[in-house]
């Protein structure tokens, strides 16, 4: 019965989601205003169904309702009631209502926080979101329908997937699904603005706020994913550039230049075509990876099970929204630059610059997915492109961001202080350099990688400091770090920690594959690893082959781990669990093999320095893009009485239209 | 009902025999360096079987078959070029990681680059366009101090 | 107006790219890595007969007529599915059919085909999986159609249905009856 009150619940939600996208926008086209007017309680009918639905198949999983065929594909008697509630997002159909839960959500939280906007405005952005809502309801209805029923009912399910099976699955999907979907809300305001013609630039002071808020959770949710690939799948990887993984990163890439690049358009009015074209190509992105995961078009670690008839739906939604937004962009766009003027040297040069290679970043890893495929339509055989590719060329284009960086903050606008800037930057620069040197000297073996890392992190992270510094000293009391700007130096911080951590673990992480007989100890990366032996124990739904290591520097016992070999009782399948002892400056991760004669076992061991600073960077990265959001004037309005003085930023535009 | 019975054998074992081919390979190295030439060796190496993975990690009993093999190469000298030509000459250039440049991945290599160029020519014109008009009059033409305070330059 | 028109002209090529992904997905195995032995000689070896291991079967000796040589395991399951096929679609064809027995036991591998037939005219073993790498197998079942000069005229991937027998392995074998250069 439910099941079906379910289908029903998705149904009536693609009902309102049609009625919140087309009477709205054509509301707004006609100014009139009861059409307008229907667009909130549209958004709220529809959040209520698709909560409603989402709940009854949550119910289905945490009742065991082998029933419906989806619950009995992902879940079993003997899974324990917490990965009952994540498993409703453990394979296709049921991501793909979570995608449209997170996008109500979203919905409701414009329609509620946006009360001063115009109403014709409104109106627009909450159509266009209800056209994305409209399109995967449609998708999820007609081939991906959750409550499909298993008629009879299974007595038990298959398992939830072991490596599914993890606290990371709870938390990487959902956040990650939070900022793929967030871009839309940028997307919709840059159409509602196309559509209502807007010249001026007031929409994008209230789409920065929401934008940052979808471009810190992607940041949150791509590290959660790292972080997690790297303590499940055993092999002591972070990113193997697969690609789903480069489906969620190239919105982030292209995000990243959206949040800057909306920086300009709402402080100086320029760079307005690259703003709305930023919009479209972010959240065009999110669609696309989406498809990538699910057509099947690609190989793939995590692809959801591949369905031509669904990558053909998905990709006809990708050409009208894309395509359709594309059209629209080039009948409405402005004809004519915009902007306050600046000078060769000023902060807008260098966020073009900076659009621009984040943009071939994104085209990069778009051409490096796709060219499995373009190499079958040229006929020039299957190639294979990985991360030997991807990382040379990722450094390579990131480069130039990297040294132009921490002159970013002081570049003024439209004309900076050349003199005065390297002035105050140089020290940076001398330090970076002097460390890249003493590190060669006190460690030779140190590959350049490992240099480049210890310079470049130093150049960034002293360059941000010099800024706060300055600051600090110069700025007047209160008016010192707006939101915004301490959001800036959070996140270029987190670039420094980043990069630490990336280049530093590239370059001094040891490894090897080592055969241990019992009590013996071996010496990896400067500790000793004493091995006492391999136990069985038991778990909720998994029996375990589990070792016991010890690890030790200078006799004393640092640290014990416990790797193990798991066979789940649900479907047989076998998973290696390794285990990690984590550090701020190191980790120590250690992976069974198989057992060997006479009691030994093979063990693969890692040392890994400064690992845990890539998650960390991206930590800092997402607390700067949320701070930055809660930034008062992205609130204010310039006839709200209690708003600040009008100050130069919202008075009209000057120059050109 | 025998045939059903080996049937099922048959795929027990195929599930169990899978447990014994695993990424962790502990091979007599010669020394350190050679180790981590493997290792960065492996990693540039695409397993067949489980397409997504690389040589070092992947499970599969081809995967190990593949390691000895780059293994006794390295062992009797040949260089990491020998040994990929070598594999991909049976197991075609899909076994790279990192595509081979020839007339067919040439668009791969060197389009981003292409890209960054006609990006940077686009970027000139922007530029060379917004130097011809004026600085609007409240900018001063160029900052003498750096002092800060008005919340516009933020 | 070309400036404004030009993502959206980038989204169609990239959409019609898609589009084709998506037809090559349905008429293709996106696993499959076509051999590169096509058209070049089979590698050389020398393997011990399954019946009689101190005798050896090695590729010279098979030079002069055209064989198909069928990479199986008492393992694989598939293997099964595919065994009646050859016995009652592929051998008809009269070309001579060579098992190879690759990474398997013998007994095993006796067993196997006592249980289901041999259809085989010589089997050979490969117990370590060398001349498996040699040929580029990665899964069994595969089968190569190797010409009277000992060239790889053909691979098959994956097991044979009687469709992929017609439509595949049938023209193949006749054009081996062809002048060939």
């Amino acid at each position: 019965m439910l099941p079906e009150l379910g289908q029903f619940a998705l149904i009536l939600a693609l009902l309102l989601a049609f009625v919140q996208c087309a009477l709205p926008i054509y509301g707004a086209w006609r100014g009139n205003a009861t059409l307008i007017a229907v667009a909130r309680p549209a958004v709220a009918g529809q959040a209520v169904f698709v909560v409603l639905a989402f709940g009854i198949l949550t119910y289905a999983f945490v009742t065991q309702d082998f029933s419906v065929a989806y619950v009995a594909q992902n879940s079993n008697l003997a899974l324990p009631w917490y990965y009952r509630f994540s498993a409703v997002w453990g394979a296709h159909e049921g991501s793909l209502l979570l995608w449209v839960l997170i996008l109500n959500v979203w919905t409701v939280a414009v329609a509620a926080f946006s009360r001063r906007l115009p109403d014709a405005l409104m109106a627009r952005v909450l159509g266009v979101l209800g056209f994305i809502a409209f399109g995967f309801l449609l998708f999820t209805i007609l081939t991906s329908n959750p409550f499909a029923r298993h008629l009879p009912a299974l007595a038990d399910g298959n398992d939830l997937n072991p490596i599914l099976q993890d606290p990371g699955l709870i938390m990487h999907p959902p956040m990650l699904y939070t900022g793929y979907v967030g871009f839309s809300v940028a997307f919709a305001f840059a159409i509602a603005a196309l559509l209502g013609g807007e010249l001026d630039v007031a929409w994008v002071r209230w789409a920065r706020p929401w934008t940052n808020v979808a471009w810190a959770f992607l940041t949150l949710g791509i590290s959660l994913g790292s972080w997690w690939a790297y303590y499940v799948l055993g092999w002591g990887g972070w990113w193997f550039w697969d690609p789903v993984e480069n489906a969620s990163f190239m919105p982030w890439l292209v995000g990243t230049a959206l949040i800057h690049s909306q920086a300009v358009t709402e402080k100086r009015g320029s760079f307005r075509a690259w703003t709305l074209l930023l919009s479209i190509f972010a959240f065009s992105l999110s669609l696309l990876g989406t498809f990538l995961v699910r057509s099947g078009v690609l190989t793939s670690v995590h692809a959801f099970a591949s369905d031509p008839k669904r990558g053909l739906f998905i990709l006809a939604f990708l050409c009208t929204v894309v395509g359709g937004s594309l059209l629209i962009y080039a009948v409405r766009a402005p004809k004519v630059a915009g902007g306050k003027a600046f000078r060769l040297l000023s902060r807008e040069t260098l966020l073009l610059i900076n659009n621009l290679m984040f943009i071939c970043a994104a085209a990069m890893v778009l051409l490096g997915t796709l060219y499995p495929l373009i190499g079958d339509a040229l006929g020039v055989g299957r190639i294979s492109v990985g991360p030997p590719y991807f990382g040379f060329m990722f450094v390579l284009l990131m480069l130039p961001v990297v040294i132009a960086l921490p002159f970013g903050p002081f570049f003024r606008w439209a004309a900076a202080d050349w003199g005065a800037t390297w002035r105050t930057l140089r020290p940076a620069l001398i330090v970076a350099v002097v460390a890249a040197v003493v590190a060669k000297l006190l460690a030779p073996s140190i590959p350049l990688r490992g240099l480049a890392g210890v310079a470049a992190t130093l150049w960034v992270g002293i360059g941000i400091a010099l800024y706060a510094v300055q600051r600090w000293r110069t700025a007047p009391r209160g008016k010192r770090y707006t939101p915004e700007m301490l959001g800036m130096i959070l996140a270029h911080f987190g670039v420094a920690v980043f990069l630490s951590g990336v280049l530093i673990t590239e370059a001094t992480s040891v490894e090897s594959d080592l055969r241990f007989a019992p009590n013996e100890t071996r010496n990896v990366g400067g500790l000793d690893f004493r091995f006492r032996g391999v136990e069985h124990t038991q778990g909720p739904n998994y029996s375990a082959d589990e070792g016991t290591l010890e690890v030790l520097r200078d006799e004393r016992v640092v640290a014990t781990l416990h790797p193990q070999k798991r066979q789940y009782s649900g479907g047989g399948q076998l998973q290696t669990k390794s285990d990690i002892d984590p550090g701020l400056f190191r980790d120590l991760y250690v992976a069974l093999g198989e057992p060997l004669d006479n009691g030994a076992w093979s063990v693969r061991v890692y040392v890994k320095p400064f690992v845990r600073w890539i998650w960390l960077g991206g930590l800092f990265m997402m607390f700067g893009g949320f701070v930055a959001a809660t930034d008062r004037r992205f609130r204010a309005l310039p006839q709200r009485a209690d708003a600040q003085p009008a100050t130069p930023m919202a008075q009209p535009l000057e120059a050109g239209v | 009902m025998s045939r059903a019975l080996a049937l099922l054998l048959l795929i027990v074992a195929l599930g169990s025999s899978s447990q014994n081919a695993h990424a962790v390979d502990p091979l007599p190295f010669k020394d350190r360096a050679q180790e981590v030439r493997f290792q960065h060796l492996a990693k540039q190496l695409r397993c067949l079987v489980c397409q997504n993975q690389d040589l070092a990690d992947s499970d599969a009993d081809l995967a190990k078959d593949l390691r000895k093999q780059v293994f006794d190469m390295m062992q009797s000298g040949k260089s990491d070029d020998e040994i990929k030509q070598y594999l991909v000459a049976r197991y075609n250039d899909f076994v790279l990681y990192d595509p081979p440049l020839k007339p067919g991945t040439w668009l791969l290599w060197f389009a981003p680059f292409a890209l960054v160029a006609v990006g940077a020519l686009v970027v000139v014109r922007i530029l060379r366009g917004r130097a011809k008009l004026p600085l609007a009059a409240s900018e001063p033409a160029a900052i003498e101090s750096s002092a800060i305070d008005s919340e516009e330059d933020w | 107006m070309i400036n404004r028109l030009l993502p959206l002209l980038v989204f169609i090529a990239l959409a019609g790219l898609l589009a084709f992904g998506i037809h090559w997905n349905t008429h293709h195995e996106m696993t499959e890595v076509p051999s590169p032995l096509i058209g070049k000689p089979a590698p050389e070896f020398t393997l011990p007969l399954l019946y009689d291991s101190t005798k050896s079967l090695a590729q010279k000796d098979l030079l002069g007529k055209p064989y198909l040589l069928n990479v199986f395991g008492s393992w694989c399951p598939t293997c099964q599915y595919e065994h009646p096929i050859l016995t009652a679609q592929i051998k008809p064809l009269g070309i001579k059919l060579i098992g190879l027995d690759w990474k398997d036991q013998a007994d095993d591998a006796k067993r196997w085909l006592a249980q289901f037939g041999n259809p085989y005219d010589a089997v050979i073993t490969d117990r370590d999986g060398r001349t498996g790498i040699d040929f580029g197998v990665y899964m069994a079942p595969e089968t190569f159609l190797v010409d009277a000069r000992g060239m790889v005229r053909y691979k098959r991937i994956g097991m044979f249905t009687p469709e992929l027998v017609r439509d595949e392995l049938m023209p193949k074998i006749a054009e081996l009856g062809k002048v060939t250069q």
